[in-house]
């Protein structure tokens, strides 16, 4: 794969892992118009983000069109460093991406 | 991987995907998302009931942090957070959007704390959901956008 799907960071402070990921995705609500062909364009976005923390599922989100382009999201658990967290995402044509990040 | 998912999926699904690869039927519906229908509500009442199971009491042990204006309505940072006692899901909704739900996120143990960019259509309040033993509640912030993050 030519561009990295997912960029994931991960640092445990206090007992508390933070995770921040950025997710390469062009978000396409379906609600634009291609403005040569007046056509719709049709979605495609991402709906089902989960967050493994040592293999247990800590977050499943379900998204709309309405993230951004790109999506960015952080999310807080209880942790320590070294512990591992999986990213995985899924979107409405079926593509999949994961990655996997060990806690600083 | 890309591949391999695309082929799992058409036989999984052989009709809907043929149709959304020649472009005919959009969107596309994956099986276990939307099950309560809450993304396809066009107002904020219906979207709460059906990703929540009910209505929410307003709390202000939720926080909202987006910016007072955004410029570009496209990308609108958004922090939520809260101090209630064990969260089990966190909604954000942007009052205005054609489909006010933007996000649902069930928390299986993590601390009640996303931080996300969502699109805005116009300016509007950004609403908050959080579930709490059994129980919801919301909280709401007003963002200012003068450029139109959906459509166009």
């Amino acid at each position: 794969m030519a561009k990295k799907l997912i960029k994931a960071r991960a640092k445990a402070k206090n007992g508390v892992i933070t995770v921040k990921a950025l997710f390469s995705h062009i978000m396409e609500t379906g609600l634009r118009k291609d403005k040569k062909t007046g056509k719709k364009i049709p979605a495609h976005y991402i709906q089902e983000v989960n967050f493994e923390h040592n293999g247990k599922a800590v977050v499943n989100a379900e998204w709309g069109y309405a993230v951004s382009k790109n999506p960015y999201v952080s999310i807080k658990l209880p942790g320590a460093k070294g512990d591992t967290i999986k990213i995985s995402w899924k979107d409405n044509k079926g593509a999949t991406a994961s990655t996997e990040v060990k806690s600083k | 991987m890309q591949r391999r998912h695309f082929l799992k999926n058409t036989m999984a699904t052989g009709a809907v995907a043929m149709a959304a690869a020649s472009g005919l039927l959009v969107p596309v519906q994956v099986l276990a998302w939307n099950k309560s229908g809450a993304f396809d509500a066009k107002d904020v009442n219906s979207a709460v009931k059906a990703a929540v199971g009910g209505s929410a009491t307003a709390s202000d042990k939720i926080k909202i942090k987006a910016p007072d204006i955004a410029e570009n309505g496209a990308v609108v940072p958004v922090t939520i957070s809260s101090t209630l006692k064990d969260v089990t899901s966190i909604s954000i909704l942007s009052e205005k959007n054609g489909t006010p739900l933007i996000a649902k996120f069930d928390l299986h143990g993590a601390e009640a704390f996303i931080s996300t960019r969502i699109k805005m259509g116009k300016t509007s309040n950004i609403i908050a959901i959080c579930e709490s033993g059994g129980k919801a509640y919301k909280a709401h912030k007003e963002v200012k956008v003068t450029i139109g993050g959906c459509g166009g």
